[in-house]
């Protein structure tokens, strides 16, 4: 039997030689990912339930990121933060990247391969919708809730049922103004948010193999906006070379078989892309964004792990180097290494934190989840009126940034850039 | 699950297609831990806080429950986030079972892994057939959800694969119960 890149990895954590879409099985996981958000309420099912002395199944396999309410004064956020303390020390856990130490990282989906806890071949179960965005290293990952990652906590087993899969092929010459985040807005415009709900989002093509690993995370970090369990992409020689940079941790490559069943096919040419915008309050509310340069914008937002990424504010800088920003411009790198890189990479001899300072963006906050999901009052970025934002996070649901008035655009860091250039939504193409 | 008989009577209260967790339970509220009791509650209380106004309140002035206890939505129920404070949120305003079109993956199992509350699937489009506050009756057994306002049946999908995971009242119970890990 042929089998897809998700199936197989699926039936070698179950012990099994083949499996099936929509078959119940139990797999075994290799990580369970957590955050200050799920963690506090996932430690306490496993306790409920296995006992207040009960041990993980695994110490150097339960990973915790704190991420979401970091600097805040919120003082229940805090409490959040030292009850993860307190279990890391009582269990011995191995990964805990604790705030306010040198341990302390940023969100979780950029820390987590960037520390080398993502390998192809394996799986991986987080408490946040946007775990899928391991699939990027040839991983079977996908988001869970507290109690299934309770389960988790205890017995390192999951019972889940065999996604489907939707193969996405990208081919054609990929254009340099066309990102990672310009592809999953298209694919998400054309399937809608339940487009692949419940399925394996599956993407190839040579112009996924033009894209580096990073710009390819963006993609996968999205599949959770079309519905689906979970984004991969085969692993090649990049995904090797960058795997091999984070970690001496043996892994093995599984890939599909190439004449695998798949529910559906979806083929495109993305040298006909165009770079666009998500417009309020769905993902899916794709329009280019030549075709929006009517709205007017009040705010530009580059972070998340999405678009936070070193990659990210690269692209941002190229297109802010020497101008000016209009509009209210905000910087949060994902993690403390992207928070770093900005002072260390350098175009035309000048460093990112320069070209952004020299642009007028604010000062570039702290690595955190900030304003991507609203959060506590004093949350840096958060809106409270009536905020028209261009952003590089991943959800424009009403009320995400915040305030239920401030509608929300999603966009590439070029598009955001050259949109905070104008002040309207802007077509980077005039910029680069 | 609380009713051993599978039946559920209530007012409805009737939402759109794509309800996402932050209209459920906006993000400033994940402050809250949904295992602590007080704060179990506490979250109940702002349930559909991120809703439009629009929509009438779902939580009266001064009340921490709703008069509510199933709704009745479209399309994609519960997308976004895996964030289970969503399901609790709804148990805890009062709220025993939700009858969509269709659910997003992660709400649907967090429903059935907790056990909190039933996700119904409607085989139709309902939400034109249930107006804002009716009252209805749900037999999960029998797959049907009547609409005791205006006396009319209408039949629900069945529960499938999930339905033993639901009967046990969750996935530890239904694990437990299959000897895949030992009883408490
Ligand atoms: S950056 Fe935003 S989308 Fe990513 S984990 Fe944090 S809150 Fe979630």
């Amino acid at each position: 039997m042929t089998q897809t890149i998700t199936e197989k990895i699926l039936a070698k954590a179950a012990g099994k030689d083949e499996v099936r879409p929509n078959e119940n099985i139990w797999v075994m996981a290799n990580i369970l990912l957590t955050h200050d958000v799920c963690g506090p309420g996932t430690i306490e099912v496993f306790k409920r339930e296995f006992g207040a002395d009960a041990k993980v199944w695994d110490h150097e396999k339960v990973i915790i990121i704190p991420d979401h309410y970091i600097f805040t004064k919120d003082e229940k956020a805090q409490r959040n933060v030292n009850s993860l303390r307190t279990f890391v020390k009582e269990q011995g856990l191995k990964w805990f990247y604790d705030p306010g130490t040198p341990q302390y990282k940023g969100v979780c989906h950029v820390a987590l391969p960037q520390e080398g806890h993502v390998r192809p071949g394996e799986v991986i179960f987080g408490t946040d919708s946007h775990t899928c965005t391991h699939g990027a290293l040839g991983a079977f990952a996908t988001g869970i809730g507290n109690t299934d990652a309770g389960f988790v906590m205890g017995t390192g087993k999951l019972l889940i049922k065999v996604p489907q899969t939707l193969r996405f092929n990208l081919n054609g010459k990929l254009p340099d103004y066309i990102t990672g985040k310009d592809i999953i807005l298209r694919i998400i415009g054309d399937i809608g948010v339940d487009g692949a709900n419940y399925c394996a989002m599956e993407f190839c093509g040579e112009a996924i193999q033009q894209l580096s690993v990073e710009e390819r995370m963006t993609i996968c970090n999205m599949a959770i906006e079309a519905g689906g369990k979970n984004g991969i992409i085969e692993p090649d020689n990049k995904t090797i070379e960058y795997v091999k940079s984070k970690t001496q941790k043996p892994f093995s490559v599984i890939t599909g078989d190439s004449n695998a069943k798949v529910a559906r096919e979806y083929n495109y040419d993305v040298s006909s892309f165009l770079p666009c915008v998500a417009e309020p309050h769905l993902p899916s509310k794709y329009a280019t964004a030549g075709s929006r340069q009517d709205i007017k914008l009040d705010r530009a937002y580059i972070g998340s792990c999405t678009g936070g990424k070193i990659s990210d504010f690269i692209m941002a800088a190229k297109i802010l180097n020497g101008r000016k920003v209009r509009i209210d411009t905000f910087l949060v790198p994902a993690t403390v290494e992207v928070e770093n890189g900005l002072k260390t990479e350098k175009i035309g001899g000048k460093s990112l934190v320069d070209i952004f300072a020299d642009a007028g963006c604010f000062e570039i906050a702290p690595p955190s989840c900030a304003a991507c999901l609203g959060g506590p009052i004093d949350t840096f970025g958060r809106t409270s009126g009536k905020e028209v934002v261009i952003s590089t996070t991943n959800r424009n649901f009403v009320g995400r940034m915040g305030s239920k008035d401030a509608p929300i655009y999603l966009a590439s860091p070029l598009t955001a850039a050259a949109s905070a250039i104008e002040g309207k939504i802007t077509d980077p193409r005039k910029y680069m | 699950m609380d009713d051993s008989k599978g039946i559920i009577t209530g007012t409805v209260y009737v939402l759109d297609n794509n309800i996402d967790t932050d209209l459920i339970i906006p993000a400033c509220y994940l402050n809250l831990v949904p295992t602590i009791p007080e704060e179990y509650r506490k979250l109940g209380s702002y349930a559909l806080s991120g809703l439009p106004s629009s929509y009438p309140r779902f939580i009266k002035e001064g009340q921490s429950v709703s008069e509510y206890s199933i709704i009745v939505a479209g399309k994609n129920f519960g997308c976004g986030s895996s964030r289970e404070h969503a399901v609790t949120a709804l148990a805890a305003a009062g709220i025993k079972a939700v009858i969509a079109e269709s659910y997003a993956r992660i709400f649907f199992r967090n429903a059935v892994a907790t056990g909190e509350l039933y996700p119904m699937e409607s085989e139709q489009v309902l939400v034109d057939s249930f107006k804002m506050g009716m009252q209805a009756e749900i037999n999960v057994s029998a797959g049907t959800v009547t609409n005791l306002s205006e006396n009319s049946v209408f039949k629900l999908k069945p529960l499938g694969a999930v339905g033993p995971v639901v009967e046990a009242g969750g996935i530890f119970g239904y694990a437990r119960s299959t000897g895949m890990i030992r009883k408490k």
